[in-house]
């Protein structure tokens, strides 16, 4: 008797867990891809946590404390690692949890399953599942504004000292030229100028003499 | 006598640099030779085998006379002979033109250089839409460099009639550039010249830079081994010829007016021969120069877009057919391909596999501000240390413009304070903040959702055309008006020796002659076609690829204008004085 009930339970389970089948979901891992080196391999020990989590998961959603790890079956593992779940409802006869009821379990625990295998989002796929994205930090004040703001605080400072330091030079030219013509109409400093040229400026010695003229002296008798 | 002067002859030999030097170096020149897939007469005429006759003898024009007569463009043509005034006239109209746009393009490069500073790049992530369930749509389709290019930068208009609204960012980033200008122009070429030290050298070291990572990446070995084969089938197409006869007229910035004002504030006896071979060897050179970290950053870019499609490839087989991971790499790809084909032809056709072909990822091409803007940030996004790379680029590509738009804006100014309207008592710094704001001010339409596209009507038709014009009439007026016997002379009292056959040749003759050519060809190939441009249309049925429009015919009108507008002056004013002559005449 007991091998009957055992293999009508296998046949039974069979028949609940089968790919396609209603409320069952395909999961995906891509263990190599998330860790690399420090992958783990999926073995038996692993489908009993990935068990024990949904049962976590329905637990937690329901609030009821009947559903066991042998209620979650498991079926059609691959190397991929991909295989296909569904949670049956051991209160009523040989059914399954409907599969709207898993997916909410699954989407509110969701973090937590995929720490338990050190995974993400996109790395443990519940394919049919969709999960919120979490939206990217966006700080209060952006960035650009900042630096837009420095940038201009810069050119700002600097169009400023350059206007000013233009002023200033226009100031100073202005007030030589007026000392200039004050000097020149009190008389006290007399400049000669010769061509524009104020006289001290040229260099006497420097010039030629004109050999013409200094020749011409002699033509004069000397008196 | 009052006229100002540079400190040395280095700060004038980097201002011409910096001008001639400009973006186009870096984004132009590389894209001419992807499309016309490596090694085409783009590249070829900047080896050192053909001289380039069209351009040399018409810079060394350029510099003797604004050496030789001392004054700006609009001054030194009147002093050449008062017919030929128009000449210059027209020069002063296209500095103003391309003066307005081309900060334009800065803007964009100083709000990407803002956004440089933030981690992650938020060119990297698509934003999330409404309810938070997935990509916003727009971004997923295309990818997230070209969301934020053309959304969140430009905020386009999937029509050129549509016009938008100013976007306050731009606006921003628009107002620090004329800023940034007003500061190095202030004094004119007295604070240019401190400016261009920082602005023309710093370029360099940012290439260099590149070059030096560019080189270490993965798949660089593919772009330059791309940049240097040489693609036999397209050197028989003309059109190639032309538009590199144009790209290399273009690049040396001739026919502004910005090379002739430079050169004014030169002192009289210096030789200009030298400089202008000077200057059109680093042109040349710089291009040849960036083109090597382009497109070692293209061949990575490609290769990385080759290795993506493969792992997308690799991931929907192994999930299809539930295969261990890590079964198929890259390296093996191709015999799983083939083994999966003939075992379950049905299955796998059903994967809709995308091929993979490392060449259509190296024939991918942009130009102009799509290389910089898309497909280089893109690059970035894949190095490590992002952030860096980004503002360094970003650096690099504004103190380029920068020194391009020095040029541009002496053009403008010098003339316009050799003027008789404007009196002298008004300060230079009052003066250049008058210039600046206005232009800010027109500038703003191109920070319309529209403003984009007014950018390349622009540039192809007030950048290109009136440029080919005046230059033709700047040879011809100096050879065939004013004498190239004088000339010479002038020539040969400035730099000491008189300038050789070559100079003479291709003054009287060849230079013209080229020229004609080159805007005939430029012409009927523009009419060939009615113009279209290309919009960015989410609802466009083939998105994300761009919709070919048509023009309309009022911006069609305004495109000729345009082009015809610096052009006109020239038999404007011939015609204006030959009138007042024959009153004169009467009386």
């Amino acid at each position: 008797v007991l091998l009957l009930t055992l293999s009508v339970v296998a046949v039974a389970h069979a028949e609940l867990c089968k790919p396609d089948a209603q409320n069952a979901f395909k999961v995906r891992l891509s263990i190599k891809t998330a860790l690399g080196d420090n992958a783990y391999v999926w073995d038996a020990n692993e489908e009993y946590l990935f068990k024990a989590m949904v049962a976590f998961a329905m637990r937690r959603y329901s609030s009821k404390t009947t559903t066991q790890i042998s209620n979650v079956l498991l079926c059609n593992v691959t190397d991929r690692v991909s295989f296909w779940f569904v949670v049956t409802d051991s209160s009523k006869n040989v059914t399954t949890v409907p599969g709207s009821e898993v997916e909410e379990a699954i989407r509110m625990n969701r973090n937590r399953i995929n720490s338990a295998f050190l995974l993400s989002d996109k790395t443990l796929q519940f394919l049919k599942i969709t999960s919120t994205l979490s939206p990217p930090v966006e700080p209060s004040t952006p960035v650009w504004l900042i630096i837009f703001g420095v940038v201009l605080c810069l050119i700002v400072a600097g169009i400023v000292f350059l206007i000013v330091s233009g002023i200033q030079q226009h100031k100073k030219k202005n007030k030589e030229s007026t000392e200039r013509e004050n000097l020149e109409e009190k008389g006290e400093v007399t400049v000669t100028v010769e061509n524009g040229i104020p006289c001290e400026t040229l260099d006497l010695k420097a010039g030629h003499i004109n050999g013409v003229f200094v020749a011409d002296d002699e033509r004069f008798t000397s008196l | 006598d009052g006229r100002p002067k540079w400190d040395n002859k280095f700060q004038y030999i980097l201002s011409c640099i910096g001008f001639a030097v400009g973006l186009g170096n870096v984004w132009r020149f590389p894209y001419l030779c992807q499309i016309h897939g490596g090694g085409s007469p783009a590249s070829l005429p900047y080896r050192p085998l053909p001289p380039q006759e069209e351009r040399i003898p018409l810079l060394h024009l350029e510099l003797a006379l604004g050496q030789c007569l001392r004054k700006g463009s609009i001054g030194a043509w009147n002093t050449i002979s008062p017919y030929l005034g128009g000449v210059g006239v027209g020069s002063w109209m296209v500095s103003v033109l391309v003066s307005l746009y081309y900060n334009t393009v800065l803007t964009w490069v100083m709000w990407y250089f803002m956004n440089s500073f933030q981690e992650p790049l938020p060119w990297s992530v698509c934003p999330l839409n409404e309810n938070r369930t997935g990509l916003n749509e727009e971004c997923y389709e295309s990818t997230a460099v070209n969301y934020f290019w053309y959304r969140k930068t430009l905020n386009v208009t999937p029509d050129v009639t549509e016009s938008g609204t100013l976007q306050w960012w731009l606006i921003l980033c628009l107002a620090t550039c004329w800023a940034i200008v007003y500061l190095c122009t202030i004094r004119g070429i007295e604070t240019t010249g401190k400016a261009i030290y920082v602005t023309a050298i710093f370029p360099y070291l940012v290439l260099t830079i590149f070059l030096i990572h560019g080189l270490t990446l993965p798949g660089a070995a593919d772009g330059l081994a791309y940049l240097f084969t040489p693609n036999l089938n397209t050197l028989k197409n003309p059109r190639v010829w032309l538009d590199a006869a144009t790209q290399i007229f273009f690049s040396l910035s001739l026919a502004f007016g910005g090379l002739i004002a430079f050169s004014s504030y030169n002192p009289p006896k210096n030789d200009c021969e030298k400089d202008a071979v000077t200057v059109a060897i680093v042109n040349s050179m710089t291009s040849l120069y960036a083109s090597i970290p382009v497109f070692s950053v293209l061949g990575f870019k490609a290769t990385t877009g080759y290795w993506d499609c493969l792992d997308r490839n690799i991931i929907s087989i192994i999930n299809e057919f539930d295969l261990p991971e890590e079964s198929i790499m890259r390296q093996n790809y191709t015999a799983w391909i083939s083994f999966l084909n003939s075992s379950y032809p049905e299955k796998t056709a059903g994967l809709k596999l995308k091929s993979c072909d490392l060449q259509e990822f190296l024939d991918q091409s942009v130009s102009g501000t799509g290389l910089a803007f898309i497909i280089f940030t893109q690059a970035v996004i894949l190095m490590p240390g992002s952030q860096a790379w980004a503002i360094l680029f970003f650096i690099m590509l504004f103190c380029l413009g920068l020194s391009s738009m020095f040029g541009n804006i002496e053009g403008v100014f010098t003339p316009l304070l050799e003027l008789q309207i404007i009196s002298k008592s008004i300060p230079k710094e009052l003066l250049s903040g008058i210039l600046c704001l206005i232009c800010f001010i027109i500038a703003l339409c191109f920070t319309l959702g529209s403003g984009s596209y007014w950018i390349d009507i622009f540039d192809s038709y007030a950048g290109s055309l009136p440029l080919l014009v005046i230059a033709f009439f700047e040879v011809i007026g100096v050879a065939y008006v004013y004498k190239i016997k004088r000339f010479s002379k002038d020539v040969k009292w400035m730099t000491g020796r008189k300038p050789n056959l070559y100079w003479q040749i291709t003054w009287r003759f060849i230079s013209p002659l080229l020229l004609l050519i080159v805007f005939v060809a430029f012409v009927s190939l523009q009419i060939q076609k009615p113009p279209t441009y290309a919009a960015w249309n989410p609802k466009y049925e083939d998105f994300p690829m761009k919709e070919e429009k048509v023009y309309p015919p009022w911006v069609l009108a305004i495109c000729v204008l345009l082009a015809v507008l610096p052009c006109v002056f020239v038999p404007l004013v011939a015609l204006f004085h030959l009138i007042k002559r024959t009153c004169r005449r009467k009386d």
